[in-house]
């Protein structure tokens, strides 16, 4: 049986948060995207009110 | 009737150019100047970069466009400006030199009354030794052709990754003064995303370089988001997704010099250091199209118009102070010339009064930093200020009547992490304002409510729709006008 290696601490890749699996579902769930692409829209005619 | 002449024809250029043929094309002369035979919605020159779309797709004819408007358009490069005329006319004029086939290399004055530059960088490929698709060993995607010779040799690499070869790719900047890091965060997640749908993402090595102090700072000194009940800095969002797709990073690097298949960079420790490649696509510094100015005698004043950069001065404040007393109002507003009022800068034209990122110097000497964005939506913003101006100076104003400055707009950045329709996802950002405004907002510089982040696939859609909806725009088709810029 292989033995299994302690994995390295202190690397770059140790310390950023990582999604969890649920926060990745997410991402491409197409009602939930639907969602948010009405929210980034609104956020952005926001953004351009206060601009212009 | 006046004349106008707009030196470029890129997002600002075009821009000033399609609202000024609107409002006042019927009245006055509109010249367009412009090297380049067809437009670029650069933004997506990413994804020519990676095969998921053609040239064909980010570009269009610009004479075909202005054809159809009182625009009259000349496919050649600016040389000078002459804002007192010469000695054999009082008229200010500008000398152009054709790049149109037919007429390669023909001079011709045109006089203006009034001028808008608006004529973009120059890739500056030379700063760096060894950088660049022309004459040295990596790819670009600055350009509609740059992203096709990028594709073409991203494809190469698939296909050994494919015959189980393992390579390494590296993406990022490619000097210590690079702006764009956008593009380059674009494109290292295009290329995982291909890589990925390729099935050979095991046996490739990505790795981010660039000259920013935290990844996420994108030359304007990072951006703090509300997210998960705690005020976050755009670092750890930067690097959370590069973790999560396994890429490594090099940060606060000046790429030095490129051989071919090694890259020479220095840190801000000022040490020096090595990194191996099969394939790189670095972003070149930016700096101005090289415009000469002369005054009525001939006496070359191009220093007066101009930084050493070869960006051109504005109303900005540009007194030279220490980065704890920078300020909003440093930024220009109207982007008028201060010594003539009839000459207006746009875009990546116009100089900064200092970078937005906190200057950092390596221990020996070297300026390792992000130049400030000024692409994209505050282009065409400052872009539409200016054409207002113009029109209402027309009118009789004797000054500029609106203002776009970069420390009062917001920005919008839709960055691709992987196109698909529903695989894809992209980098949805919004900053307000671009330049943070400590006194305004003392603790982050920017209104937390206007300023957020996310990922997903509704990203990608936005930023999807966005690339027709501004190409339809450009091309002035019905109702383009009433389309958000």
């Amino acid at each position: 049986m292989t033995k299994i290696a302690n994995k390295e601490p202190y690397q770059q890749a140790y310390y950023p948060p990582a999604p969890t699996g649920f926060t990745r579902f997410m991402r491409t769930c197409v009602l939930w995207q639907i969602w948010r692409f009405i929210v980034i829209n609104v956020k952005m005619l926001k953004l351009m009110a206060n601009s212009h | 009737m006046s004349k106008i002449v707009i030196l470029g024809a890129g997002i600002s250029g075009h821009t000033v150019a399609r609202y000024l043929n609107k409002w006042v094309g019927n009245q006055h002369q509109i010249v367009v100047v412009s090297p380049n035979a067809k437009w670029n919605w650069i933004p997506s020159n990413i994804w020519v970069g990676v095969g998921q779309m053609t040239e064909d797709d980010v570009t269009f004819d610009l004479a075909k466009v202005y054809k159809k408007t009182n625009v009259d358009f000349r496919q050649a490069k600016a040389l000078s400006i002459h804002p007192e005329g010469d000695a054999d006319s009082a008229s200010p004029f500008v000398t152009i030199e054709y790049t149109l086939p037919s007429k390669q290399g023909q001079q011709e004055k045109i006089a203006y009354d009034y001028l808008v530059n608006a004529t973009g960088p120059k890739l500056n490929f030379g700063a760096t030794e060894g950088l660049g698709p022309d004459h040295g060993h990596t790819v670009s995607v600055c350009t509609a052709s740059h992203a096709i010779e990028a594709n073409h040799k991203l494809q190469e690499t698939v296909e050994a990754l494919r015959r189980g070869e393992t390579k390494t790719l590296v993406i990022g900047t490619g000097h210590g003064m690079c702006t764009c890091q956008g593009a380059a965060f674009e494109y290292i997640y295009n290329v995982d995303h291909i890589l990925r749908e390729a099935g050979v993402r095991d046996r490739a090595r990505i790795v981010w370089i660039s000259n920013e102090y935290e990844l996420g700072d994108f030359g304007m000194g990072g951006v703090h988001i509300t997210r998960g009940g705690y005020v976050t800095n755009g670092k750890t969002f930067a690097e959370s997704l590069m973790v999560e797709r396994g890429i490594e990073w090099i940060i606060r690097a000046a790429v030095k010099k490129v051989e071919a298949g090694k890259i020479h960079y220095e840190t801000l420790d000022g040490t020096m250091h090595e990194l191996e490649f099969d394939f790189s696509m670095l972003i070149p510094p930016f700096a101005g199209v090289g415009l000469k100015a002369f005054d009525k005698a001939g006496e070359d004043i191009t220093a007066n118009l101009f930084l050493a950069n070869g960006f051109m001065k504005v109303d900005g404040d540009y007194t030279a102070r220490p980065y704890a007393e920078w300020s909003a109002n440093d930024w220009p507003k109207t982007y008028q010339n201060p010594t003539y009022g009839n000459m207006f800068a746009v875009g990546i034209a116009f100089a900064p009064p200092h970078l937005i990122s906190k200057p950092m110097t390596s221990a020996s000497g070297t300026p390792i930093n992000p130049a400030p964005p000024r692409t994209g939506m505050p282009s065409a913003a400052m872009a539409i200020a200016v054409a207002k101006s113009i029109r209402d100076m027309l009118n009789g104003s004797d000054k500029p009547t609106h203002t776009a400055s970069m420390a009062k707009m917001g920005a919008a950045c839709v960055a691709s992490t992987g196109s698909h329709l529903l695989r894809g996802t992209a980098a949805t950002m919004t900053v307000f304002p671009v330049v943070p405004d400590y006194e305004k907002y003392p603790e982050y510089g920017r209104d937390m409510n206007l300023t957020f982040g996310e990922i997903g696939l509704a990203g990608h859609w936005m930023k999807s729709m966005l690339h027709y909806t501004f190409i339809y725009q450009a091309k002035m088709r019905p109702g383009w006008s009433l389309l958000p810029d």
